[in-house]
C-alpha cells in the first residue's frame, strides 16, 4: 500500500492547487501585466495579457488531459488495437480504427513498425490508412488547444470533421485497391496469425503512466506552446483589426487550397500552430479556411511521409496525400459555407 | 552474461533507452552484449509495433517507450539470466 501512496497522495495534492490556479487565470494575468511598464490597452499590453493569460490556461488544461489520457492509453495499446481491427472488411472498421486512432499512443517515428504490424495481422489496408490518418490529426493535443483557446464547440467540429477525413480517406484509398502500390518488399510479407493477451494493469501502474505521459509530452510540447502562443500575441497585439479579411475571408474562395498547399508541407504540432490560427482567426480569417490550414498542418507532414516512404511507393503517397488534402478542402469549403 | 537487443530505427527515444540500458547494466557490474536493431524488417520479426523496444535473452519486455531505470534494473536483477 505505501508505494501506492507514493503515487496517488502527491496527485490528490496536485488537485486543488490545479483547481485554484485554473479559476484565477484572469486575476493572475492582470496582475502579471500590471508589472510591466506598458499600459493595459495598448498594443503591447494586449500581446502580453494575450500570452500572459493563454500559456497558463493551455498548460495547466494540457497537464490534465495528457494525465487523464496517459490513464486511458494504458488501455488501448497497439497491439490491442490491432487485434480489434484484424480480419474486418471495410465500412464499419474504419469508424472503428479512425476511433481507436484518437486514443491510441502514436508516434509518427512508429509509423512504419505500426504499418507492418497492422498488414501482417491481416488489417485491410483501407482501415490501415484510416488509422494512420487519423492518429496524428485528431489527438488529445489538438483538441485541448482547440478547447482551450476557441472552446468546445469548435473542438467537437474538429474531432467530428478529422474523423470523417480519416474514415472516408482510408474507405476511398480501401476502394481503389492500392495494395499493389505497397513496396514490393511489404507485399510479400506473410500474414500471421496473431495473439492478444491483454496485460492487465494495476490501478498504480495506470498512475504512473499518466504521470509519465505528463513528463513527456508536456515536457516536449511546452517550448511549442509558448512560442505559438508568442506569434500568436504578438498578431493580436499588433495586426490591425480585418487585416487577414481580404486574403483568409470567407469571400475569398481560393483561400481554402491556399491553406492546404502551404499547410501540407509545413510541419508543426498542433500545440506551436493552433495559437497562430487562433490569432489569425481573431482577425478576421474564416473558420473553415483556418481549420483546413491547421488539419493540413498537422495531419500531413512532410517528415511522416519520408518515414511513410519504406513502405508505400511514390505512387501511393501521392494518392494518400491527394485524398487526404481533398477531404481538408472540403471540410474548410462546407464550412466557409455554412457559416 | 545479459543479451539485450534494443528496437527502434534512430528515433530519440531509442538512443535514450539504449544509454540507459548501458548505464544501469555498469551501475550493477552486469556484463551484456548490446545490439541496436535498426533495420524494420528485422524489428518486425519480433512483432514490435512501437518502437523503442527491448528485448533480454530473446524475450521482448518492453515496448513503445523509455522504460523506467526501475524497470531496467528489474529486468537484470530478475529471472531471465542464462
Amino acid at each position: 500500500m505505501k508505494a501506492n501512496n507514493k503515487v496517488l497522495i502527491p496527485l490528490l495534492l496536485a488537485l486543488p492547487v490545479w483547481v485554484g490556479l485554473y479559476a484565477s487565470l484572469q486575476p493572475l494575468a492582470n496582475f502579471l501585466v500590471s508589472l510591466f511598464p506598458v499600459d493595459r490597452h495598448s498594443h503591447g499590453g494586449e500581446a502580453l495579457f494575450f500570452f500572459l493569460y493563454d500559456a497558463p490556461k493551455v498548460l495547466l488544461l494540457l497537464t490534465a488531459v495528457v494525465f487523464v489520457m496517459g490513464i486511458i492509453n494504458t488501455w488501448f495499446t497497439p497491439e490491442r488495437t490491432r487485434a480489434l481491427l484484424a480480419g474486418r472488411s471495410l465500412g464499419l472498421a474504419n469508424i472503428l480504427a479512425a476511433s481507436l486512432g484518437v486514443v491510441t499512443p502514436f508516434c509518427s517515428c512508429s509509423a512504419v513498425p505500426l504499418f507492418i504490424g497492422f498488414v501482417q495481422a491481416g488489417v485491410p489496408l483501407g482501415v490501415t490508412f484510416s488509422f494512420l490518418i487519423a492518429a496524428p490529426m485528431v489527438n488529445e493535443i489538438a483538441l485541448t488547444l482547440l478547447f482551450g483557446l476557441f472552446g468546445w464547440k469548435v473542438a467537437l467540429l474538429y474531432l467530428g470533421l478529422g474523423l470523417s477525413v480519416a474514415i472516408f480517406g482510408g474507405l476511398v484509398l480501401g476502394k481503389l485497391g492500392v495494395e499493389k502500390y505497397l513496396e514490393p518488399w511489404v507485399q510479400k510479407i506473410p500474414q500471421k496469425q496473431i495473439s492478444f493477451e491483454s496485460s492487465t494493469s494495476t490501478f498504480q501502474q495506470r498512475l504512473e503512466s499518466g504521470t509519465q505521459s505528463v513528463r513527456d509530452v508536456v515536457g516536449k510540447v511546452w517550448p511549442y506552446i509558448l512560442l505559438g502562443i508568442g506569434v500568436g500575441a504578438f498578431i493580436h497585439g499588433f495586426v490591425p483589426e480585418n487585416f487577414m479579411a481580404s486574403f483568409m475571408g470567407k469571400d475569398a474562395w481560393w483561400s481554402v487550397p491556399l491553406a492546404v498547399i502551404i499547410g501540407v508541407p509545413m510541419y508543426s504540432s498542433a500545440a506551436g500552430i493552433i495559437p497562430v490560427v487562433q490569432a489569425l482567426l481573431a482577425k478576421g480569417a474564416a473558420l473553415g479556411t483556418s481549420l483546413a490550414f491547421m488539419m493540413s498542418v498537422v495531419a500531413l507532414s512532410l517528415p511522416e511521409l519520408i518515414i511513410l516512404r519504406r513502405v508505400l511507393t511514390v505512387k501511393l503517397i501521392s494518392l494518400f496525400v491527394s485524398i487526404v488534402a481533398s477531404g481538408i478542402l472540403l471540410v474548410g469549403f462546407i464550412f466557409n459555407l455554412l457559416l | 552474461m545479459f543479451d539485450v537487443k534494443v528496437l527502434g530505427g534512430g528515433c530519440s527515444n531509442c538512443k535514450t533507452t539504449v544509454k540507459l540500458v548501458e548505464d544501469v547494466a555498469k551501475e550493477l557490474g552486469i556484463e551484456i552484449q548490446l545490439e541496436k536493431v535498426e533495420d524494420i524488417v528485422d524489428i518486425m520479426t519480433y512483432d514490435v509495433m512501437s518502437t523503442p523496444g527491448v528485448v533480454m535473452n530473446g524475450e521482448v519486455v518492453h515496448r513503445g517507450s523509455v522504460p523506467s531505470r526501475s524497470q531496467v534494473e528489474g529486468w537484470f536483477g530478475g529471472k531471465l539470466e542464462l
